[in-house]
């Protein structure tokens, strides 16, 4: 479980230069981690690497905060 | 100038593709040349490269197709390890009266010409992005800018190039991938060799230069503008027309 969520906080921590403390599940990437729209689709690139998976542009579009990535992710992983 | 870096150009086998590859080349890139029929030619460009002491690899593949052009970005990165500069050449025409125009001759070439555009910048902007480095080069048209009789697919699709090369400009600038156009006017290829006598005098008559460009007039603004030299250009359409539109 922590193991996603920290390998996701650490890559946001390093792409957008934001405070560990501040990275929390509710966490929304707009509004409290200050990226922009291409600052998203940025971070769900390195993800894909991250986690060697495909994420779909649809689905991609779905993820405004760091929860829903680390689900998105855990879901896949099953 | 532009030695260790990656280049695609896009229907890269003949005309102002082939010279723009072969200028790249000159030049120190290695460069994967993409084309869609033409694989003898296609070759040919490739040991030409080959012999100017750089890497060269040719592709096939329908520039609007994405799971095509995602293989041959693929490709390009496997074989060179990254993708410094894309030239996005790949044009065909389908002229016709716009009555006469069949909805077909409409679609393949928005398709080739516009869409193609889109596809493959889309494919390279993945890497681009992590590289923070990036040159894209859109090859428009002339006419794109002015218009011209019996050309209202290709012009549209020009036209629409040259829009879609300010967007991802600006998408793009925070990036460090910078997007250009060129307008090439008449430039002399296979697509000019077609015109009758008559109206390549009228063409003649239009140019404050009075002469048709060759393809290497185009491919040395392209090797500029992706080169370290055009750092601070964005977004912008150079003329290659001997002045025929101002």
């Amino acid at each position: 479980m922590a193991d996603v969520f920290d390998r996701v906080k650490e890559i946001i921590v390093d792409k957008l230069d934001v405070e560990e403390s501040k990275v929390t599940m509710e966490a929304s990437f707009k509004d409290d981690l200050e990226a922009d729209s291409l600052d998203v689709v940025e971070l769900v690139m390195e993800l894909e690497d991250e986690f060697d998976m495909e994420i779909a542009d649809e689905e991609a579009e779905k993820i405004n905060t760091v929860g829903d990535a680390v689900n998105y992710i855990k879901n896949l992983q099953g | 100038m532009l030695e260790g870096k990656s280049a695609i150009v896009t229907g890269g086998s003949r005309g102002i593709g082939r010279a723009i590859a072969l200028e790249l080349a000159k030049r120190g890139a290695n460069v994967l040349v993409n084309y869609a029929g033409s694989e003898a030619k296609a070759q040919a460009v490739v040991e030409e490269m080959e012999a100017l002491g750089v890497r060269a690899i040719k592709f096939q593949a329908d520039v609007a197709n994405e799971s095509e052009v995602k293989e041959m970005v693929k490709t390009a990165i496997d074989n060179f390890g990254s993708v410094d500069i894309l030239v996005n050449n790949a044009g065909i025409t389908r002229d016709n009266l716009l009555m006469r125009m069949k909805e077909t001759e409409f679609d393949e070439v928005i398709n080739t010409n516009l869409k193609g555009v889109f596809v493959c910048t889309k494919a390279v902007t993945r890497q681009m992005m992590k590289q923070r480095f990036g040159k894209i080069i859109n090859v428009a048209s002339i006419v794109g800018v002015s218009g011209n009789p019996g050309q209202a697919n290709y012009v549209a699709a020009k036209a629409g190039v040259i829009g879609l090369t300010k967007s991802a400009a600006k998408e793009l600038a925070s990036r460090n991938i910078l997007v250009n156009a060129v307008a090439p006017g008449f430039i002399s290829t296979d697509m000019t060799d077609a015109l009758t006598g008559e109206q390549r005098e009228g063409m003649l008559s239009l140019i404050p230069l009075a002469k048709l460009g060759e393809p290497e007039d185009v491919a040395k603004v392209v090797r500029f503008l992706a080169s370290d030299d055009a750092n601070y250009i964005t977004g912008q359409t150079i003329h290659i027309d001997g002045g025929m539109v101002m």
